[in-house]
């Protein structure tokens, strides 16, 4: 199909309006089916024995005991996932994840799981098996991990991208590096330099669904799989590969997801459930409790950063050095190489250089937390960007103004920008009332930038029309943030019918052609674009079909406003036919009328925000509260504003639960301390106050609407607005994420005592 | 596992004395029904003490009040003369986990769960509240600070249930006040708390006074300097210095998950110092 996804700049009848999500009303009522709602008959539950300690060998796991117990009816190992990876690095850590196979690298690693008739019976089962281990020493800390006599994680790993090929193994598994011109000759130009060194904690992403799913593996070798996920094709692929199946036999159906944020793109608990499935010759429904989503799921990197940036006396940045350190579990990733790129990608830097090293430590595998990566690097950034203004005695935002990125701007970590928003929502800030509202005693404001790439990819979308002339759209990409109501939009823009005449839903992997999961903020900009492409195809055979109807030629034939409508002088006499006219005749005309698309959605615009954050902080306990926030951010063309504005809400209050509070706590015993919502402290209701959002619309070039991705980009501002309102407040620099109470307390009283 | 609901408080204490195994007492289940489904207690008898006459009321008598055993914490807060009397103990009680956690727990099952950071009992001690204990041998009343030990143990003999607490009645320019710290707003344990009751005369003199700090030892502690610190003076700054001082110093923390020991130390003065002013300004101190 000849598609051109080129930006046209057009009027919309449909897009940037706000109607209730089509997902609504059985979200209030409890009626929306989640992870955990699918059951089956002869349904077993599955549960997971996991290791109590950070590093072991493991010698031995009897687990005949369990197998003996009345009613359960599979015990698995790491035995019955055989290694089909065929050399196949990342899928081999993903199995390894899944089911340690020879050591177990973090307290809350699988060992074995069971699949019994009842709960109770399963965590008996648990009990009786019996694992021997050798415990190892251990590191958990990111700094620690790479001291030169720090316990080795995997003697296999030489750290790549290093001039020379290291002789011996360690825990950093790559260096990377990026930027461009000469740091060390424009530092020789500056007049002011600011170097500090920042810390922030790994954090949880804190979707409040734990992970859910039921496998049902058939004698015949076909398989079901329902589980809540951001990407059920992807799920599919990676479970048939570890399972030795091929794809078109396992069909997935996604769920409602109660939150994933870049957690629910790793399998951990499916392939499990299969293979106990597969044992037990019966249905299993395995859900992970909370203290197992803390454990082994999620986490997002923990960091230690130095950043260096000089500048001019006018105020122009000469050059921008940062070295960023970033844990990944205890597999390799490239977590740490994100965070180099993102680092200095807001500013127009003439030398800059950005160097990442991802360190192996006995904790969860690292996984993608919105926007992963970025966070973090923004926070060391932004808190040196904000220490360089006041020894240059600027308006933090006029220098930033200053040396922001623009169209052409080659950006620190290669390519050149086209149109971009970092500038606009600098602009926009500086007039914002937020800026000039008056401040209290113990009170202090911050603002930061952020940056996100944003993704496309691979995207599938039919659009079938029924013969009562209403539409059905079904989409690949799992709806985290209410992109089926924005899909719905897109679709009966171009049809040129009410949404009410529309049906999205979220269709299973044997339904539809592949998907790329919903990361990236992909879920709208890549499907809003297969969307737009089956509905123009929809409507070519709309076309057709209202020619045959009036029996003049298809180039005479226009769609109008959701009507088929004849042109030239000789048809003055038909009148328009309505697409439910056109669908009621449909079984005569040449059967059921669809759209279909299939695309690499390229071209998906990069993201800039900048965030207004006020805090008072109680200089005597070091407690803050979040008094006033604004976000403003380029969403290119807000196609349902609402659902926009949720993300950028969503964002600065999951921002702000890791600036302040969020934190893995590890005791010396490299066992996690606070596996729970009691004392893994995400934000409640009442700590957050009401965030207001200023939506700017830069279209995006490579879009027909100009629609960019927005999911992703609000979490990365927090942080660094907060770390620079906080130390305003408190009148000392805030190095260390959470700035938790204990942390602000010691350094006000540190500052005091000079 | 077993589950009675027995009528008399009597045949409660009978059931629990004669019981072989691990028997728990269900109020509101707040601690309980949470230990259970974690799986860290697998009781093998529960009894519900709800339907044990009584045991639902506050009554005002000519000593004070008497809050039953499976009062919920939110019932206290409805209770108009109680919340006159008591502020304090009130509004410690209505700090217990959430709103929909307060329609269930309890002030004695937050005394007996024996954890140092229970948010009603600081306040309770500071109050002087006592704590009326039924048993095989008959009942006895005691000191609610003689009630836990140690954290999770308490001192109650087998078969003993508390069935109520009582507080004293009022002197005339009384009033208590309890303040806890916690990194989020609400839904959440205390990093360290304070709990001040007052009495003063009409000068504005401090007469009597009791102050207690919790989680900042393996029990709540009465700190009897710092009522030495505030009895015979008005609430001025040294007098509130020297309350702080020796809060910090009475304390016996730990550093944890939850905060450092120079954080609890600092933050107990903190507390205590304002939880004082809030006592002393509803006591009509000025």
């Amino acid at each position: 199909m000849n598609f051109d996804p080129r930006f046209s700049g057009r009027k919309f009848a449909s897009v940037g309006t706000r109607p209730i999500r089509p997902d609504g009303v059985d979200k209030v009522t409890g009626r929306a089916r989640y992870g955990a709602d699918f059951n089956m008959a002869g349904q077993l539950v599955g549960r997971v024995l996991r290791s109590p300690h950070a590093h072991a060998k493991i010698r031995k796991i009897d687990t005949s005991k369990a197998e003996a117990l009345a009613g359960v009816k599979a015990v698995i190992t790491a035995a019955d996932l055989p290694d089909l990876t065929d050399g196949d690095a990342a899928m081999y850590d993903i199995l390894d994840n899944c089911m340690a196979r020879t050591k177990a690298l973090y307290d809350g690693h699988a060992v074995a799981a069971v699949a019994a008739i009842d709960a109770r019976t399963a965590r008996q089962a648990l009990k009786l098996i019996e694992v021997d281990y050798e415990v190892l020493p251990h590191v958990t800390d990111v700094d620690e991990a790479m001291q030169h006599h720090a316990p080795l994680i995997n003697d296999t790993v030489f750290t790549e991208g290093l001039e020379e090929k290291p002789v011996k193994p360690s825990n950093v598994t790559k260096r990377s590096q990026f930027g461009h011109g000469d740091v060390h000759q424009g530092f020789g130009h500056s007049d002011f330099i600011v170097e500090r060194s920042f810390k922030t904690e790994q954090t949880h992403q804190g979707y409040i669904e734990p992970h859910a799913c039921v496998a049902n593996v058939s004698t015949d070798g076909t398989a079901d799989l329902w589980v809540c996920t951001q990407g059920h094709f992807v799920y599919r692929q990676h479970c048939a590969q570890l399972l030795g199946m091929e794809a078109s036999k396992l069909r997935v159906t996604s769920s409602e997801i109660g939150g994933g944020f870049g957690g629910k793109t790793h399998v951990w608990a499916e392939p499990v459930a299969l293979a106990l499935s597969r044992k037990a010759g019966r249905p299993v429904k395995l859900v992970m409790t909370r203290d197992e989503v803390f454990r082994a799921s999620g986490p997002t990197s923990a960091t230690s950063i130095d950043v260096k940036i000089g500048a001019r006396k006018d105020g122009t940045i000469t050059a921008a050095e940062a070295t960023l350190r970033y844990s990944a579990g205890p597999y390799a990733g490239s977590w740490a190489e994100i965070g180099a790129m993102t680092a200095f990608a807001c500013y127009r830097l003439d030398n800059v250089k950005t160097v990442g090293f991802e360190v192996l430590v006995n904790r969860p595998k690292t996984a993608a937390y919105r926007a992963p990566s970025a966070p973090m690097a923004a926070f060391a950034v932004e808190s040196t960007v904000d220490e360089l203004a006041k020894e240059l005695g600027m308006d933090p935002v006029e220098f930033r103004i200053r040396n922001a990125a623009q169209e052409g701007t080659r950006s620190s970590y290669g390519p050149v920008y086209g149109p971009i928003g970092i500038g606009p929502t600098l602009e926009a800030v500086k007039v914002h009332p937020h800026m000039k509202a008056p401040l209290k005693k113990n009170q202090g404001r911050g603002m930061a930038c952020g940056f996100w790439f944003n993704f496309g990819g691979q995207t599938c979308v039919d659009l079938n029309i029924g013969m009562d002339g209403s539409v059905s759209l079904a989409v690949g990409t799992v709806d985290v943030g209410g992109s089926r109501a924005s899909l719905s939009l897109v679709a009966a823009e171009e049809l040129g019918i009410d949404y009410s005449q529309l049906k999205a839903i979220v269709a299973d992997t044997s339904s539809l052609g592949y998907n790329d999961m919903t990361d990236g903020s992909r879920g709208t900009f890549s499907s809003s674009m297969a969307t737009i492409s089956a509905a123009r195809n929809a409507i070519k055979i709309l076309r057709e079909r209202a020619a045959q109807m009036w029996d003049i030629s298809v180039d005479d034939v226009v769609w109008e406003q959701g009507h088929a409508v004849a042109k030239g002088e000789k048809h003055g006499n038909l009148g328009k036919l309505s697409l439910k006219e056109i669908a009621a005749k449909s079984g005569t005309t040449g059967g059921p009328i669809a759209g279909h698309s299939e695309l690499v959605a390229d071209g998906a615009g990069v993201s800039f925000a900048t965030h207004i954050c006020d805090v008072e902080v109680d200089p005597e306990t070091g407690s803050t509260r979040v008094i006033r926030y604004t976000v403003v951010q380029d969403a290119g063309k807000a196609v349902h504003p609402t659902y926009v504005e949720g993300q950028y809400q969503g964002g600065a209050a999951q921002g702000i639960g890791w600036a302040l509070n969020e934190e893995y706590i590890y005791g010396k015993d490299g066992r996690l301390q606070n596996a729970g919502f009691l004392d893994y402290r995400i934000p409640v209701c009442s700590d957050l106050p009401m965030i207001d959002t200023q939506i700017l619309e830069i279209p995006n070039p490579n879009h027909p609407y100009g629609v960019r991705g927005v999911g992703e980009t609000s979490i990365v501002p927090p942080l660094a607005a907060i770390a620079n309102a906080v130390s305003n407040a408190a009148g000392v620099r805030m190095t260390h994420i959470p700035m938790s109470p204990p942390r602000i307390l010691a350094a006000i009283e540190a500052e005091r005592e000079g | 596992m077993r589950y009675i609901r027995p009528l008399s408080i009597e045949d409660a204490v009978g059931q629990l004395a004669g019981s072989a195994g691990l028997a728990a007492i269900l109020a509101g289940g707040s601690d309980l029904l949470v230990r259970m489904k974690g799986g860290f207690v697998e009781p093998e008898l529960i009894i519900d003490i709800k339907s044990i006459a009584g045991l639902r009321d506050i009554s005002e008598t000519a000593d004070g009040f008497s809050i039953g055993a499976a009062v919920p914490c939110a019932v206290l807060g409805e209770n108009a003369a109680l919340k006159k009397a008591w502020p304090g103990v009130v509004e410690a009680a209505k700090l217990i986990g959430s709103k929909q956690v307060q329609g269930r727990c309890t002030i004695v099952g937050n005394l007996c769960n024996a954890s140092p950071a229970a948010d009603s009992v600081p306040a309770l001690v500071a109050a002087g509240a006592r704590a009326a204990v039924v048993g095989p041998s008959g009942k006895r009343t005691i000191a609610v600070e003689t009630v836990p030990t140690a954290p999770g143990r308490t001192s109650l003999a087998k078969g003993e249930i508390i069935e109520a607490i009582l507080l004293g009645k009022r002197a005339p320019r009384s009033a208590d006040a309890y303040l806890r710290f916690i990194p989020r707003t609400e839904m959440d344990i205390a990093v360290v708390s304070a709990g001040v009751n007052l009495t003063l005369d009409e000068a504005g003199v401090v007469t009597a006074a009791r102050v207690a700090i919790g989680a900042a030892a393996p029990t709540v502690l009465l700190v009897e300097e710092g009522a030495e610190a505030l009895i015979g003076r008005k609430l001025d700054e040294a007098a509130l210095e020297r309350l702080a001082k020796v809060c910090a110093g009475a304390c016996r923390p730990i550093d944890d998950k939850r905060g450092t020991i120079e954080f609890r130390r600092k933050v107990a003065g903190v507390l205590a110092r304002r939880a004082a002013q809030t006592a002393y300004a509803r006591a009509g101190g000025k």
